[in-house]
């Protein structure tokens, strides 16, 4: 039976305070200024991507995110790229609703019925109109599950599900508007209160499980009211409830079902039952049951280790700039060059997956990939040598001041890796009054900037989290 | 490599130089227009005697027409050169293989830079279309990471490597205070230097090079020729050049206490000269000391200094206006300011006075061979030039 063969997460490393916001209990993630939605995605699927068991081989990718990098151009393939996945792959965004993410994992389980392999990925930074209740309850996340059927054995099966749409001015944002709005909340708990319970219950019956039979309940939506009036009628108890992480994350979006289902993911064992819920225009629901393999299948950094690695200290006007909400004196330097297309293309697998070469000659990395070794001056003579996931440390590093960026000072450094290889890049995610020489470093992708509406992504490096 | 050289065979006949600085009423035309007609007055030559041009800048214009069309030169042949911030010694060494050819009997190096129409603070330039994956880092950033590398190596702690520094820049600025056609003509204190805003790692802006505007000319002939224009000729030693195959960004044994281009271009530019002690032979320097950093490694590549030791001497004076063997007597460009282009034909402008005695209170007692070091790029990255120059 088609389930979850292997999921990740990812947490921005930065909070804000809600009281650096103007109120309200606790932090929510932010993604820092190189981040977006597509890169965030990247850095959960390849957590769920590390070691996929025997046979499985993705043939399908699916990003979900009501903040999807571009409009029009695939950010699906931008994942693809960015995590070495074969072009043969079939591609796709889905979007339109924060529901998305949990629709794309009970698609993706289909798909995998009819024997494909699929990765998905929720990714969302949410922004909302300062001082507005998006704004402080948002969060900014993502979540990756690797799905499949025969073959392979998954760590949790879709053992029920049901699902339902309704036609109804909850959230909206159309093109133009900054910030989406949302209808009075009272009415949205009005609407969807009974069709959860409906909704709920249906899904319970196609899995042949009592509400008690469930471990956890996964409840994520666009409205927390809904809620109330659901736990009693469901026959729920509020023990059984996961962690929605309101104080830690916020509700990040089209992930945030399945960063509160990875969550609930990591603390659970084989024979568990799992429902996840989620509430936005209109409802669905899934049923898992977690399987032996669970334990072979968890990711490298659970939820919990993301939300704990962090800086906590985020100023609300840097937060802002981040954000594209606050104009800001920019640097007295000229705007960065727009990458080009071709270029771009040529370099694809070094730009987005990372990838060197290792001179067949002498053994020597070349970073980027060269034609000619740097060492032996062999000639077109190298395989690709991937280097994501290859540890490094600080040869050398400086803050450059004049540099531009939205967060300076920028912070070069000479980086080389333990299995050979030296390239200069920039450091994320660091304060620059902590860095020293030999610290050890893990490479993740991000945004370096936009110019002329091309987002360029390239990898950085940051401290291992 | 093995560079044969043209030793003794060209000669510097006439030179011109603007003021270095701000000149906000000068466009790079005007600037050409002064420094070549500064340079036709020094030969005691009209426009018609010259043969062909070399024109060397980075970003003011291109083509040969950037200098043809201000100087209305007659359909003469000029090339427009460019090779980072070596570009200027590019112009001379250029210019002074076609007359040692017998192509050209008089020929002129122009290089030129108007660096302060842009509106931007240190330098800016147009990259080919890329791909994004450049570091983006910036010329302090990337000269930055030479001090503490030097002060881990050698043993020097970051305080003693802060007044090393210092003193490149308060020496620079002495010499440049000295000096009419300096960006800037004042000594700045010590307490100044040390306390001036950071730009990257420990390099404050007072340890960057002055960003200006300028131009700069030199009239070039056959040794041979050399005396029908100029009673008080300099001669051309040695001229070297190299590229490197940008191996420091990319190889971990390089460690970013040394430019290995320096080296080479040093040692091949010696066998041209017939120099075999550097620290002793060469009584005088204008390098590249685009950050101070920069200075103290070049030092030791020239073999001015043993490896470990420049620190030392740097603070013992040696290369102080008064020292044992003097390093940018004008000011440097620190002091004087570095409009790209034009900072190679600078160099050999202060050889050129400091050769012929008319550098007036800065100058050096009695010197007979003079170097200039030009460098374009980053540490690991980049282009060396060294020339050697002499009565």
């Amino acid at each position: 039976m088609s389930g979850i063969v292997r999921y990740g997460s990812y947490v921005p490393f930065n909070r804000i305070q809600r009281s650096a916001i103007g109120g309200g209990r606790g932090e929510r993630a932010a993604a820092s200024y190189d981040e977006d939605s597509a890169s965030m995605a990247v850095e959960a699927s390849r957590e769920a991507l590390r070691e996929l068991p025997q046979g499985a081989e993705v043939d399908t990718v699916a990003f979900a995110s009501t903040s999807a990098p571009y409009t029009e151009k695939l950010n699906a393939a931008t994942l693809q790229a960015a995590t070495n996945l074969p072009k043969s792959v079939t591609a796709l965004d889905l979007g339109g609703s924060t529901r998305s993410g949990l629709s794309a994992l009970l698609a993706g389980i289909d798909m995998a019925s009819a024997g494909r392999t699929v990765l998905v990925a929720a990714s969302d930074v949410v922004v909302g109109a300062p001082s507005g209740p998006r704004e402080s309850g948002g969060g900014d996340a993502a979540a990756a599950f690797v799905l499949g059927g025969n073959g392979t054995e998954p760590i949790a099966r879709l053992i029920g599900r049901a699902s339902c749409t309704e036609e109804v001015l909850d959230v909206w944002q159309s093109p133009g508007m900054p910030f989406a709005k949302q209808w009075e909340e009272r009415f949205g708990a009005s609407i969807f209160t009974p069709l959860l319970v409906d909704t709920f219950a249906r899904a319970l019956g196609d899995a042949e499980v009592a509400a008690s039979d469930l471990s956890k309940v996964v409840l994520d939506g666009t409205n927390a009211r809904v809620f109330r009036g659901f736990m009693r009628p469901a026959g729920l108890d509020p023990a059984q409830l996961a962690d929605g992480m309101a104080g830690s994350v916020g509700r990040a979006g089209a992930a945030h079902a399945g960063l509160t289902l990875a969550s609930a993911l990591d603390g659970a064992s084989a024979g568990d039952r799992i429902a996840v819920a989620c509430v936005a225009d209109g409802v669905d629901v899934a049923v898992f049951e977690v399987t032996d393999a669970i334990d072979d299948g968890r990711p490298k950094h659970s939820v919990a280790s993301w939300i704990e690695s962090k800086r906590d200290d985020l100023a609300y006007t840097t937060y802002l700039k981040w954000r594209d909400v606050l104009p800001f004196e920019p640097p007295r330097r000229p705007d960065p060059d727009r990458p080009a297309a071709p270029p771009m293309q040529r370099a694809e697998r070094w730009k987005f997956g990372f990838v060197g070469s290792r001179c067949n000659r002498c053994g020597n990395t070349n970073l980027p990939p060269q034609r000619v070794c740097v060492v032996c001056q062999a000639s077109d003579d190298s395989t690709m040598e991937p280097y994501a996931d290859s540890e490094c440390r600080i040869s050398t590093y400086t803050l450059d001041r004049l540099a531009y960026s939205l967060q300076p000072p920028v912070i070069g450094a000479v980086v080389d890796f333990d299995k050979g290889g030296r390239m200069l890049c920039q450091l994320t995610d660091v304060d620059p009054d902590n860095v020293a020489i030999g610290d050890e470093l893990e490479m993740t992708f991000r945004r370096l900037y936009t110019a002329g509406g091309v987002h360029n992504y390239f990898w950085k490096a940051r401290p291992r989290r | 490599m093995a560079s044969k050289g043209i030793c003794d065979r060209v000669a510097i006949v006439g030179m011109g130089c603007t003021k270095f600085g701000e000149h906000w009423n000068r466009s790079a035309s005007d600037l050409l227009v002064d420094a070549v007609q500064e340079a036709y007055g020094s030969a005691g030559i009209e426009p018609d005697n010259v043969d062909a041009y070399w024109l060397g800048t980075t970003g003011s214009g291109i083509s040969g027409l950037t200098l043809s069309e201000p100087l209305k030169i007659q359909y003469k042949p000029v090339t427009r050169l460019e090779n980072m911030c070596a570009t200027g010694s590019e112009a001379i060494r250029n210019a002074a293989y076609a007359v040692a050819s017998g192509a050209y009997d008089l020929v002129m190096a122009v290089g030129v830079e108007k660096l302060k129409d842009s509106g931007f603070s240190g330098l800016t330039g147009s990259a080919p279309p890329g791909d994004g994956t450049e570091s983006g880092m910036t010329a302090p950033a990337n000269f930055s990471l030479l001090a503490p590398a030097y002060a881990e190596k050698y043993g020097v702690d970051l305080e003693t490597m802060r007044d090393v520094l210092t003193k490149i820049a308060y020496k620079n600025h002495y010499n440049g205070a000295r000096n009419e056609k300096a960006q800037f003509q004042r000594e700045v204190p010590v307490e100044k230097i040390n306390s001036s805003p950071k730009i990257a790692g420990m390099l404050g802006i007072m340890d960057c090079s002055g960003v200006s505007d300028g131009s700069a000319a030199a009239v070039i002939c056959r040794a041979e020729d050399a005396h029908k224009y100029n009673d008080n000729p300099i001669f051309i030693k040695a001229l070297s050049f190299v590229a490197g195959p940008s191996e420091g960004a990319k190889r971990q044994d390089y460690d970013f206490t040394t430019f290995p281009e320096v080296v080479e271009s040093a040692r091949d530019a010696y066998v041209q000269a017939g120099i075999e002690d550097p620290r002793e032979q060469i009584s005088m320097a204008e390098v590249h000391d685009c950050f101070t950093p920069t200075e103290l490694v070049l030092m030791e590549d020239l073999g001015f200094s043993p490896r470990g030791q420049a620190w030392k001497d740097t603070m013992d004076g040696r290369f102080d206006l008064d020292g044992d063997q003097p390093v940018n007597p004008d000011g440097g460009l620190k002091s004087f300011g570095h409009p790209i282009g034009a900072s190679g034909l600078r160099m050999m402008y202060e050889m050129w006075l400091q050769l012929r005695g008319e550098a007036g209170e800065r100058q050096i007692a009695d010197p007979k061979v003079g170097l200039t070091h030009n460098l374009g790029g980053a540490p690991g990255r980049c282009v060396s030039f060294v020339s050697v120059v002499g009565l």
